[in-house]
């Protein structure tokens, strides 16, 4: 080969390189910068438009609600600074002054009316954060009565995913109504946002990077150390993890189970693993004539309760977190996670019991077992399709011959949810986003009978008991708590005894997080800027 | 020769209404949007207004004339997951796309133009056998293994390039371009090895292939007898020769480095037009998979076009039969 022909492309390539060694030596920028990753997008800045885990959290950096949550869940004081309830449909809220959106103009409590009936308008994905029947009525500037129909003991539950928008930014740029997830036109407030939170967003590029800056008007201290965080979605797994392992960002959510032990092991990284209140369960049809896809003809045998405990007890869930989840699950013996319900200790869940299993479908009529398909997502939940393989390999120990049919959320969502309610035996994650019992009691353990109530509309196999029903209605309105509780105590007694629903486990939320950086890894699963300290 | 043209032009709008209603068919069975946009336990009611609001209920028929009306309007609807037009979205990531296409393709014809005509005149060497080698791993390893790997080298264990992002860009107009800055070039690095070395494995075997055979015909054997430099008989008559289909397969094959960017835009989270269609995917979000399938179809089509006149321009035997035939 011919040296002298190639010696331009040579120089050139040095020269590149000289030029590439000056400009990286650059003054590294002062400002303290977090990084951020997730596996999804932060799909739209309007904070009405879509009620999932990570947006919300998102939003919270700069958008706050009149009342939320501290690092334990407990409901604490936001741009409320108290509250008081009169009598019991009636709540006061006293708001805080000096209080300035990001525009610089100041929240009153007309922007607290504003948004509360924002929240609630059509196209809203936050319409139950706010109780329907409440009006909201001026005291004066910086004072808002509550006033509901009905005494409700959860009225406030939600109102951390609440966030008070300001009314005269939402005239000026014809952001009154809410943003729908079906828009059909583009709306400033999804691209552009104005709260009155501790950080400002100075650059959204929906799908690609979005940029939050600390905001120097903040009314309150924030504990947080940060000037600037950037955030960027990583789909891939194992992208996601590289880049924190390699230092070019902080944070990544989630790291997937098989490569935990790999970050944590790493020089400049850990995994923050903590319970989830998200329950995954299995649930049966017991309302069909027939069950779909099985070899018993004429008759539905989860409509018989040995059945169905025989299907509880032949699930080792023991083995489930020990080897599919690598010991990050915690078995639950209730639809709710444990810090949701403070008589959740009470509740033990029933051994695993292969023997009775086999005795008690025997007893039932199907000594050799039947054939029933399982309907399991498997990019939705950690591990899915997994855990739906070791539930058929455990369920064909006992004589059950189980049909997997494991597919990605898109298609599972559509195949099993109302109106088709396709599926014999299924299983589902739920987090109740009232952080509250009534919510599994009315959703998920409500009979589905009269079909024009939203009542049982996730209550797939129709698990029908009239006794939880009459329970969770009155739960509804029980102010006093104690009792309340033993209602639901209940209720979930109820259930438990009918062997109405299979649950598994939570599984534990997997953060990877750098060694320079502090944060709060809360049960919700958000990861709340304000809480976040890097060294620099 | 005009109404060849006209003909070709014919036939290249069937092909994207197929395209088109084939993609709306099958985008029945990619799943619900609806429950992909909204909360689990969004009420029913709810979920009801905004199948409606989408159009979701009408018939496939439908829903496709509606697409094919607006599209040939211009209008390519609003993403579902974004609330933002699809055309917009799509030329914000189309930069992207094309530059990280560009730097793959000239990183495959120079790599792929070298080592193929080493491995031709040192056929028996060392260094030609192991070039051999390395082309076979280039053509069997599937490409989001090949980005993950070295990933896993320069970014995570040398920590030399970045793993993932354009780096800095800079806007010009509505371009962006990560060619200016220095983050910029470091994160073209690994994308574009990943994305061109299928390519550039194909043009090295064929250099190769092509460079043996030229090597062994009349004219370089007069040439050497007329006493002629190695050097210009290699690489001003022989590689000259090899390099009139290395060109065409190059043409060819840079539409479908743009369109199957999509893996390694994916292992990368290069914010380009694949990796939005990958998202889509996964969302249901059929505006822009049916926007990008069309736009891809469209890439084929005209570089099929241009193929063809090119050819009817080169080769006169065609001009004649086309004339003919018109």
């Amino acid at each position: 080969m011919s040296p002298v022909k190639f010696r331009p492309l040579l120089a050139c390539l040095a020269a590149a390189t000289a030029l590439v060694a000056i400009a990286g030596t650059a003054p590294a920028s002062a400002a303290n910068t977090f990084r951020f990753a997730f596996q999804g997008d932060l799909k739209s800045l309007d904070p009405y438009t879509l009620k999932e885990t990570f947006t919300i959290a998102a939003h919270g950096a700069v958008y706050e609600s009149l009342v939320t949550r501290d690092k334990d869940l407990k409901l604490v004081p936001g741009l409320a600074e108290s509250w008081e309830t009169p009598e019991p449909t009636r709540y006061r809220f006293h708001l805080r002054k000096n209080v300035k959106f990001h525009d610089g103009s100041p929240f009153t409590a007309d922007d607290v009316i504003f948004s509360a009936e924002r929240v609630r308008a059509p196209g809203s994905n936050f319409q139950t954060n706010v109780p329907a029947d409440a009006t909201f009525v001026k005291v004066d500037d910086h004072t808002v009565d509550m006033v509901l129909k009905n005494p409700n003991p959860i009225a406030l539950y939600q109102f951390g995913g609440w966030y008070i928008m300001s009314k005269t930014w939402a005239e000026k740029h014809d952001a009154l109504k809410p943003t729908p997830v079906a828009a059909t036109t583009p709306s400033y407030a999804a691209l552009h946002e104005n709260g009155t939170g501790p950080f400002t967003i100075t650059e959204h590029q929906p799908g690609v990077r979005t940029v939050f800056k600390k905001f120097d008007g903040y009314w309150g201290k924030v504990e947080s150390n940060l000037d600037e965080a950037i955030f960027t979605t990583i789909s891939n797994d194992a992208t996601r993890v590289a880049a924190l392992l390699s230092g070019e960002v902080d944070w990544v959510d989630p790291v997937p189970l098989q490569d935990q032990s790999r970050v944590s092991s790493s020089a400049n990284a850990v995994v923050v693993n903590a319970p989830e209140l998200r329950t995954i369960y299995l649930g049966m049809d017991q309302t069909s004539d027939e069950l779909r896809g099985s070899n018993v003809k004429g008759k539905n045998p989860f409509k018989d309760v040995r059945v169905r405990e025989a299907f509880f007890r032949a699930i080792d869930e023991d083995a489930i977190v020990k080897r599919v989840m690598r010991g990050q699950a915690t078995p639950a013996a209730l639809l709710i996670a444990p810090p949701l319900f403070p008589l959740s200790n009470e509740f033990k869940r029933p051994a695993y019991d292969p023997a009775k299993a086999k005795a008690l479908l025997a007893e039932a009529g199907y000594p050799n077992g039947f054939e029933v398909p399982l309907d399991c997502p498997n990019d939705r939940y950690v591990n899915d399709e997994a855990i739906c393989q070791a539930v058929t390999s455990m369920l064909a120990r006992v004589g059950v011959k189980v049909n997997l049919i494991a597919q990605p959320k898109a298609k599972y969502f559509a195949k099993i949810l109302k109106p088709a309610f396709d599926t014999s035996f299924y299983m589902l994650g739920w987090t109740p986003s009232s952080m509250d019992s009534h919510n599994i009691l009315f959703e998920i353990a409500g009979c589905r009978t009269d079909k024009s109530s939203p009542r049982g509309t996730t209550n797939l196999g129709n698990y029908c008991n009239p006794k939880v029903d009459a329970l969770a209605d009155k739960i509804e309105r029980e102010t006093d708590q104690e009792a309340r509780n033993l209602m639901i105590k209940q209720a979930y007694e109820t259930i438990m005894n009918d062997w109405g629903y299979i649950p598994l486990h939570q599984q534990a939320l997997a953060w990877g997080v750098s060694k320079k950086v502090k944060l709060v890894p809360r049960a919700d699963n958000q990861m709340m800027l304000f809480w976040v300290s890097k060294e620099q | 020769m005009l109404a060849f043209i006209l003909r070709r032009l014919l036939q290249s709008v069937g092909v994207l209404l197929a395209v088109g209603l084939i993609a709306f068919a099958m985008f029945r069975f990619a799943g619900d949007p609806v429950n992909q946009l909204v909360a689990p336990d969004t009420p029913y009611a709810e979920r009801l207004q905004i199948r409606q609001s989408l159009g979701l209920d009408d018939p496939v028929l439908v829903q496709f004339a509606r697409y094919a009306g607006n599209a040939m309007r211009g209008q390519f609807g609003n993403s579902y997951q974004f609330r933002q037009p699809v055309s917009t979205l799509l030329a914000e990531r189309m930069p992207a796309t094309l530059e990280l296409a560009l730097c793959a393709t000239v990183f495959a014809l120079t790599a792929g133009i070298l080592m193929g005509v080493y491995s031709a005149l040192h056929r028996d060497s060392v260094g030609a056998k192991l070039l051999q080698a390395i082309s076979l791993v280039g053509v069997s390893l599937p490409t989001f293994l090949i980005g993950i790997l070295l990933i896993f080298l320069f970014s995570v264990t040398l920590g030399w390039l970045p793993s993932y992002g354009r780096g800095d860009t800079v806007r010009i107009g509505w371009w962006t371009t990560g060619f200016l800055t220095v983050s910029g070039w470091k994160a073209l690095v690994l994308p574009s090895i990943t994305l061109g070395l299928f390519q550039m494995t194909l043009i090295m075997r064929l250099v190769r292939a092509e460079m043996l055979e030229v090597l062994r015909t009349d004219y370089i054997r007069f040439a050497r007898a007329r006493g002629l430099t190695t050097r210009s008989i290699h690489f001003g008559h022989a590689l000259k020769n090899t390099l009139v289909p290395v060109i065409t397969v190059a043409g060819l094959q840079l539409g479908s480095i743009i369109a199957f960017s999509i893996i390694t835009e994916t292992v990368f989270q290069w914010p380009g037009m694949g990796l939005l269609f990958v998202q889509a995917v996964q969302n249901v979000d059929v505006p822009i998979m049916a926007a990008y399938l069309l736009l891809v179809a469209l890439i084929f089509v005209t570089i099929n076009l241009v193929v063809d006149l090119l050819y009817t321009i080169v080769d006169p035997r065609l001009r004649l039969s086309v004339r003919r035939a018109a």
